[in-house]
């Protein structure tokens, strides 16, 4: 196996770090996990702090005096400084815990959406967005008659940004995009898009679910406006993710839930709120989970999120040049360069479900169906595809074998 | 789990007998899986004693679903409307010949749900009726 890996970059070291690779699916087929696009697995470091928590200084954050209290808020909190470091954020309390990207999206929508947004205001997405990014507009829509636009896909998978550019003419109040598509891998020019929806005066909020766990993100550097991730999908658990947003939006945007933490003194018939962000954090937060997110990304700024990008880079261009040379194989979206971990694909005659069944039976995790974009799959008039996806852990040794097991597959159907 | 893709089901699938539609059916209906988008219509010709006379299925979806509609329709033609309302789970899994997790089981019993909702006239084919 002859990875050109980047320099201090060992794939088998790592692979150690996370006991789940070591398992075995069925008797004596260990598993290939490539469905990190859905959620990654967790390396042991991530769960230590999360096990250390509840074994040594479980207790409520922020409110109570005793040391184990003390020693909970303090980690709680040092997670959130780390998250802010890792996004390039100018200040910890521009991260707001959420339970994840679609939480975090539905924030904005609900909270700046219902304060700044009025009946014919357009708000620009993509036809490659995740539900996540689609459905929280669409009620919105239907509660404040909002107008929503869309970019279109072209057929090699990228953004029709002649298209963007007649839709800004319009005035939208924001594009809302995704920078990393969970089904074609197309990493999109956010950079590119932000310049030109600010010119046309509309803020920038980016759905990171993908892209902040695979590929270095700085809001700073992408001047964007707000940022959503999840940790499940950068080595964290689940149930936490974060919403990052400019201070001076995130002081003029109301609370989004109200309760516990996100005061500062409550009357009967009235209440003022906390500060950023905690006004936006109702009730006892994911603790453990939000410890567990900071070790993720202590995790990963240890190996590096350029040298992960790069060897998912080398991964990748490996496993499409493989798939393409699978006859009656399509694969979906751009050329490898301007794409991440993820390959979705179709077979001649033959339905993901049972693509993937029988992939399971040598221990290949991938997912089959519309990866919650089915707008995107009317588009290419698919009902469903099959998806593998790579991270870090996963290596040329698992394409092979991926390659392999659906030669097999077309051999049960081609009888 | 070889089992699963059984000649039998691999064989239905690329080659059904029952793919097709009828022009002057009685019952009609079609529904599908939002999980998977697999998506099935059942025609059925029924004489005046309520006997299945002719059956036919389209649509799209994975092996099993398309093997088990294949299999059922050849099953019901000759029995009653009365019949098709007792048919349940164990009966779709012994034509198909395979066990099957909780998964795929909705794409094994997608066809009974929507032969069932049709013969009992119901606005939409329900997890219950399989149960």
């Amino acid at each position: 196996m002859a990875n050109r890996e980047p320099a201090g970059f060992d794939v088998n070291k790592i692979r150690e770090d996370f006991p789940i690779l070591q398992r075995e699916v069925h008797p004596g087929v260990k598993l290939v996990y490539l469905d990190s696009s859905a959620t990654s697995q967790k390396p042991q470091a991530v769960i230590q702090a999360m096990d250390d928590y509840y074994r040594s200084y479980n207790a409520n954050i922020h409110r109570g005096v005793h040391t184990l209290a003390e020693e909970a808020t303090a980690i709680y909190e040092e997670a959130r400084i780390k998250i802010a470091g890792f996004i390039g954020a100018n200040k910890a309390s521009e991260v707001v815990y959420t339970r994840n990207a679609t939480e975090s999206i539905n924030l904005v929508a609900q909270s700046w959406g219902r304060k700044f947004l009025k009946s014919s205001d357009i708000v620009v997405l993509t036809e490659m967005e995740h539900h996540s990014n689609l459905v929280p507009w669409q009620m919105l829509a239907t509660e404040l008659g909002i107008e929503l636009e869309f970019i279109p896909v072209t057929d090699d998978g990228l953004l029709d940004l002649d298209a963007y550019n007649r839709l800004l003419e319009k005035g939208p109040k924001l594009v809302s995009v995704t920078q990393y598509s969970n089904v074609l891998g197309t990493i999109n020019p956010i950079k590119e898009i932000t310049i030109k929806a600010h010119q046309a005066g509309a803020l920038v909020m980016v759905d990171g679910a993908q892209s902040v766990p695979h590929i270095p993100v700085s809001v700073k550097d992408l001047d964007i406006d707000f940022l959503a991730f999840s940790a499940h999908k950068m080595v964290g658990p689940t149930g936490i993710g974060a919403l990052w947003a400019r201070e001076a939006l995130l002081k003029e945007m109301p609370p989004f839930m109200g309760g516990g933490d996100m005061i500062k003194k409550v009357y009967l018939r009235s209440f003022t709120h906390n500060d950023i962000p905690h006004k936006f954090e109702a009730g006892t937060p994911a603790i453990a989970e939000a410890i567990g997110f900071g070790a993720a990304v202590d995790y990963l700024t240890a190996i590096g999120m350029e040298n992960i990008a790069s060897y998912e880079l080398e991964l990748t261009g490996y496993a499409i040049a493989r798939l393409k040379g699978i006859q009656g194989l399509h694969l979906l979206g751009p050329e490898a360069e301007k794409r991440g971990g993820v390959t979705a694909f179709e077979i001649e005659g033959i339905h993901p479900h049972d693509v993937a069944q029988i992939l399971d039976q040598d221990g290949i995790a991938v997912r089959a169906g519309h990866h919650c974009a089915m707008p995107l799959h009317d588009r290419y008039n698919l009902p469903a595809t099959t998806r593998a996806s790579y991270y870090l852990y996963n290596t040329k040794d698992e394409v092979d074998k991926l390659v392999e097991s659906i030669y097999k597959v077309k051999r049960v159907f081609a009888a | 789990m070889d089992d699963m893709y059984r000649e039998v089901i691999v064989e239905r699938y690329k080659n059904p007998a029952y793919r097709g539609s009828l022009d002057h059916s009685d019952i009609t209906f079609e529904d599908e899986n939002p999980l998977c988008g697999d998506h099935i219509r059942i025609d059925l010709r029924v004489d005046e004693n309520g006997i299945i006379k002719e059956a036919a299925f389209d649509g799209h979806g994975c092996a099993i679903s398309q093997a088990s509609a294949d299999l059922l329709l050849e099953s019901v033609i000759g029995k009653s409307v009365e019949d098709i309302k007792k048919l349940n789970k164990d009966n779709v899994l012994e034509l198909l010949g395979i066990d099957l997790g909780p998964v795929r089981l909705k794409c094994a019993l997608l066809p009974l749900k929507i032969i069932k909702a049709g013969v009992y006239g119901l606005g939409e084919a329900t997890d219950d009726l399989v149960e």
